[in-house]
């Protein structure tokens, strides 16, 4: 399908996010001698390992005790130091959210929550390791950043630019291999929306794998006689609500496209942008209220509706709404 | 069920090892390392030890109960599981894929039968395993609870946190399992957080222990069970020390935590499978 579509990004290679996130730690650890890097039992896994292996005096193994790492990681910042934790998403967050309610977000700590194996896409190890209520938790913390960039270059962007930023921030990146379609050059703007196709009809504002989804919709809209704005959120806190409210005021109705649940996601955040200031309508892609399972990326993808077919059944319900 | 001998026991364990292989080969994913070293472990305690019933019920009343805290070694349990009847072993043809009951980590959700509470995130199980024991003792119901953990799951926090509430709370009706291959993901245990001593950690939180300490000997985990089992009641949790080899029984995966969560290729299988005789009959 992809193939024969007019596509305005392309790609030549796939890689997974999460080496992204590697090799920029080990760019800011280059930058920074303050950027240290802490890790549960998955240096591999998280790609951290080139970090470890340049600068093993600025590593830690804390063993499988995430609620302690975040804990440890708080109290480096009191010197100065600027920690990277590094596990699974799920483990990043559910399981040490009161760690980092207390001692990272209200103490306002430089801390750098680095999650790996976000939302369906992990695939086979299922549900336990699959989660989709991540960003909801951390951007529900007062002081907290949420960032969840699309492919490999932006999460390597996003984490040197993320070292560089003073504040507590999660970080959220995936394990499948991906298509890179964005600048290997690229600055990454904290809280900057990023408008990466223009469009008439309907904005589409993805987030995350989903960007990609966004992408192929787009194009499958455009050879339909459909003109939609792909709005890349990379940034769900804060939220760039300026950007999210011209393209509406242009376009009149709006997609949201998540690997997340409607709960508590992006989704979430743009409607009640939209709701408080300009009303109008918005149909969700994203996990309704269910948890995940075992499968492939693809196959979850399609069985959760997560995927560009989705989308683009969602761009063409929400213009009904108009 | 008809006791069975050590012998019949270790033929049933061969059967499982090639059990998980193929899992794990056909899907290319899963944990083999820690399932073929606790084969023995659950073949004793499913084939020789449980007083169970695998038209199963979630309440388990007047049964014993099985816990697995360290979920990833779904592989083995479910091959335990579908031998000894909870369901059929075609089943394990479905590990790992889309609609299945036997998801990645255990779960209750699509109600495979044999699983009474989701694992695989790490040291929640024993907690599980300690309030189950605890309905027992309220009911009167003297049947035990066992729970199995890994070395590395020994890291977090919320496992002292256990240990601690068992002893206090006398749950003498529990008989706690540690996995001691002394591996985890990122490598030796020793290297990655170093656990020291179990032994006298557990029994400074006030825990009755036993070593078993060949691990991977059908005869030795059967006796350690059977130790376990007359230690129980007596006013003290039980802990029993597992010492194993992970990827036992596979001459290329054992001792090392490279094979802790690696899928063998079609080679590797075919080496692998010509090691353990198929001796109930591959699904
Ligand atoms: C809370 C939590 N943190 C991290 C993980 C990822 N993980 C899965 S298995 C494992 C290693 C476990 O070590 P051990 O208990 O010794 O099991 P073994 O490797 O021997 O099978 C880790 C870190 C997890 N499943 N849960
Ligand atoms: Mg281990």
């Amino acid at each position: 399908m992809e193939k024969t579509l007019d596509l305005k990004f392309n790609y030549t290679e796939k890689k997974d996010t999460r080496s992204g996130f590697g090799d920029g730690l080990l760019e800011a650890g280059r930058k920074n001698p303050n950027v240290v890097g802490l890790c549960a039992d998955l240096i591999g896994s998280l790609k951290m390992g080139a970090f470890q292996k340049e600068f093993p005096e600025r590593f830690f193994q804390t063993g499988i005790a995430e609620a302690n790492m975040m804990g440890i990681a708080a109290g480096m910042t009191i010197n100065g130091k600027i920690p990277f934790t590094g596990t699974f998403a799920n483990f990043s967050t559910g399981r040490v959210y009161d760690q980092i309610r207390q001692s990272i977000a209200y103490s306002g700590k430089n801390v750098k929550i680095c999650a790996s194996h976000a939302g369906l896409t992990l695939g086979e190890d299922g549900a336990t390791h699959q989660i989709l209520e991540d960003v909801g938790m951390m951007k529900m913390l007062p002081h907290m950043t949420v960032i969840n960039p699309c492919d490999y270059n932006q999460t390597k962007a996003a984490t040197i630019a993320i070292a560089e930023y003073e504040g507590p921030v999660y970080l959220r990146f995936g394990r499948p291999s991906w298509p890179i379609f964005t600048d290997p050059a690229q600055k990454f703007e904290i809280g900057k929306a990023w408008k990466m196709i223009e469009g008439t009809d309907v904005t589409i504002f993805a987030t995350g794998h989903l960007v990609w989804e966004a992408v192929v919709a787009e194009a499958i809209l455009r050879s339909e006689g459909i003109s939609a704005e792909v709005i890349n959120i990379h940034t769900i806190k804060p939220l760039d609500e300026e950007a999210i409210l011209d393209s509406v005021a242009k376009t009149g109705c709006a997609v949201t496209a998540e690997e997340h649940q409607y709960n508590g996601g992006l989704g979430d955040s743009v409607a009640q942008t939209l709701a408080r200031h300009n009303p109008a309508p918005v149909e969700y892609v994203g996990v309704n209220d269910s948890f995940g399972e075992s499968g492939t990326p693809t196959e979850l993808l399609e069985k959760y509706g997560l995927n560009a077919a989705n989308i683009v059944a969602a761009a063409k319900k929400v213009l009904a709404r108009k | 069920m008809e006791k069975k001998s050590i012998e019949q026991l270790e033929s049933v364990a061969s059967q499982v090892r090639r059990d998980i292989l193929r899992m794990v080969h056909a899907v290319q994913s899963g944990h083999p390392g820690a399932s073929l070293g606790c084969t023995e472990f659950f073949v004793a305690l499913y084939f020789d030890q449980l007083n169970h019933d695998s038209n199963f019920k979630m309440e388990g009343k007047g049964e014993d109960l099985f816990f697995l805290s360290n979920g990833h070694i779904s592989p083995v349990w479910y091959s335990v599981l579908s031998r000894s009847g909870y369901f059929s072993p075609e089943e394990m043809d479905t590990f790992r894929k889309l609609n299945s009951r036997l998801q990645g980590h255990p779960a209750t959700e699509e109600g495979l039968p044999g699983i009474r509470i989701a694992s695989g995130s790490l040291g929640q199980g024993m907690s599980v395993a300690i309030g189950a024991a605890q309905a027992k003792k309220i009911d009167g119901d003297g049947s035990t609870v066992y729970v199995l953990m890994g070395d590395g799951e020994q890291e977090e926090g919320q496992v002292w946190e256990a240990a601690m509430y068992a002893a206090h709370w006398k749950v003498d009706n529990l008989i706690a399992t540690i996995d001691l291959n002394r591996q985890q993901i990122d490598g030796p245990t020793a290297e990655i957080m170093d656990l020291i001593d179990l032994r006298a950690k557990y029994e400074s939180f006030g825990w009755e222990v036993i070593d078993t300490l060949q691990g991977n000997d059908m005869k030795s985990v059967v006796e350690g069970l059977e130790k376990a089992k007359s230690l129980s009641g007596k006013g003290k949790p039980v802990m029993n020390l597992l010492h194993t080899e992970m990827g036992f029984g596979v001459d290329f995966m054992v001792g090392t935590h490279k094979w802790h969560g690696i899928a063998p290729s079609d080679e590797q299988l075919a080496n692998a499978l010509g090691q353990l005789p198929e001796t109930i009959g591959d699904f």
